[in-house]
């Protein structure tokens, strides 16, 4: 039923993280909610160990349920999701910045910890080191209201990454934030995958975005969300600004940009212009 | 003084002290007897003459209204606290609480002063209309987290007792200070109109004890000077909750953020 379709690459080497052992596999999986509406069918789809996977749909394709799944904050009405060594720690950004208003940064920071029954004092070190990786230090004392929501977004990257989690889920991030702070943050979340060389899976409705900084596109289709066609962007796996003016980031837009008009069931945009 | 002072504070104080200008004026003028409305300077002299009576009379109503707060604080906090565990509680047990709430107090202060001592039936008045407000906000509250940190604490694992004390307690903060501000001043209303419910039994002696008692003696300057101590009261019930409310929620809270120039 579901259609995967791969489509070509022009030549280019095949980046290595392509043959990487898979972390998940989803086979066959469908979620179908309480109140009946069918969020995912027979969804099959691999993440790859140490890649950088962007799902890329229109809304109600089912990729926050792909995130759900993984977290098993959800399970699967069919199917299985079969794991490729034991269930890893996960860290978790949402769209917004989620986090609570009546702490500090240091404390929000601290909530994964915490939960865990690390006391303040020992888990001092990490929650310094995750704030200096987003590039927040000197913020542990200022409370959320001082902070721009870049700056926010920054502090529940950190959140998510104080538990040292080998995995990064991230639904819609930047998606909420404006078009200067979400290219920087962009950059920032590149350099940051590239020196913890932890799996990303990144979700999005920006055709740029994923091709900026996913290793492996995976279009979603909608109602209901299924895998439709997938897209390896064939780049060096650190980018810069300059990337953006390549042909492979061109070309690489544009197949993204037909996969996802053809999966909402439109005309492909450079076939209309011809 | 910047001009949002003047307006915040001087502009309230003028036209206060104009309207007693005109009252001392207009009572002076026409020379109209104290028994029928007194001047504010005679009220004042009557608060100065009648301290020792009208003292002990405002701490006996303000030791009501504060026990029972107290105690409806504590009873409403603990009734949510159960009615967010269960739906089934919270359902079993809303009818009861909407009752109390909707029947006028002044129609159950005669049946408690037959049930109970004058002095208690005061208290339970003033209980149950603080009640209401605080058990409402405080269960709406504690069922008003934000979503995506439930599924965070969820999928970090957080026992049930975690997500209670780091996340659904402080989001019910708010609307528990909400809740305490109205019932402050409930908590008082309640006291006297139960008051004045039992001073006819001839037991009360809190500050609307007074009022009833003055009017009996048509000493109509005591009547004001009481009347004059309750709002006392009753503002200062109100600036203080006010106070306490923006001193836990000035660090984070929408409602306590001033706006930045």
């Amino acid at each position: 039923m579901t259609k995967v379709v791969t489509f070509p690459s022009p030549g280019g080497p095949v980046p290595s993280k392509a043959r990487a052992p898979a972390l998940a596999t989803f086979k066959q999986v469908d979620k179908v909610f309480a109140n009946e509406v069918t969020a995912l069918t027979g969804l099959d789809l691999e993440i790859r160990t140490g890649e950088f996977l962007a799902l890329l749909g229109p809304s109600g394709c089912g990729k926050s349920t792909v995130l759900r799944l993984l977290t098993g904050l959800a399970e699967p009405t069919r199917g299985e999701i079969v794991w490729g060594c034991e269930r890893p720690q996960f860290g978790f950004v949402f769209q917004e910045p989620t986090l609570t208003p009546w702490s500090d940064v240091f404390t929000n920071v601290w909530l994964p910890l915490r939960l865990a029954g690390v006391s303040k004092h020992e888990a001092r070190t990490r929650i310094e080191e995750a704030l200096a990786q987003v590039g927040l230090s000197g913020f542990a004392k200022a409370y959320p209201r001082q902070l721009s929501g870049g700056m926010k977004m920054r502090v529940s990257i950190a959140r998510a990454l104080v538990t040292r989690p080998s995995v990064l889920l991230m639904d819609e991030p930047f998606a909420a934030l404006d078009e200067i702070t979400r290219l920087k943050l962009n950059d920032d979340l590149a350099d940051l995958q590239a020196s913890l060389s932890a799996t990303v899976v990144f979700v999005t409705h920006s055709v740029f975005e994923s091709v900026y900084l996913a290793d492996r596109i995976v279009v979603m289709a909608a109602r209901p969300g299924r895998a439709f066609a997938e897209i390896n962007v064939e780049a060096p796996p650190i980018r810069r600004e300059g990337f953006r003016l390549t042909a492979t980031y061109a070309d690489t837009c544009r197949r993204t940009s037909n996969a996802l008009h053809e999966a909402m069931g439109e005309a492909a945009p450079s076939e209309l212009m011809e | 003084m910047t001009s949002d002072d003047f307006v915040g504070y001087a502009v309230p104080a003028l036209t206060l002290g104009f309207g007693l200008f005109v009252w001392e004026g207009v009572v002076r003028y026409f020379a109209i007897p104290p028994y029928l409305l007194p001047a504010p300077s005679v009220i004042i002299s009557t608060l100065f003459t009648d301290w020792p009576t009208l003292s002990s009379s405002l701490w006996v109503t303000l030791s009501i209204t504060l026990k029972a707060l107290i105690a409806a604080v504590i009873g409403s906090v603990t009734l949510a606290i159960i009615f967010a565990q269960s739906r089934l509680v919270e359902r079993a047990f809303y009818p009861f609480a909407v009752a109390m709430q909707v029947t006028p107090i002044v129609a159950i202060a005669p049946l408690l002063l037959i049930y109970l001592s004058p002095t208690v039936a005061v208290l339970v008045c003033a209980f149950l209309v603080a009640f209401f407000p605080l058990l409402a906000n405080t269960t709406l509250g504690l069922s008003s987290a934000d979503h995506n940190l439930v599924d965070l604490f969820n999928m970090y694992r957080a026992s049930r007792l975690q997500q209670f004390m780091l996340l659904r307690l402080p989001s019910a903060l708010p609307y528990f200070l909400a809740g305490l501000r109205i019932s402050g001043g409930l908590a008082l209303i309640g006291a006297i109109v139960a008051e004045i419910a039992a001073g006819s039994a001839g037991q009360g002696s809190g500050l609307a004890y007074r009022i009833v008692e003055s009017g009996f003696r048509l000493n109509i300057p005591r009547m004001f000077a009481a009347l004059l101590l309750i709002s006392i009261a009753g503002i200062t019930i109100h600036v203080f909750l006010t106070a306490l409310s923006h001193w836990l929620l000035s660090d984070w809270h929408e409602s306590e953020r001033g706006r930045e120039s």
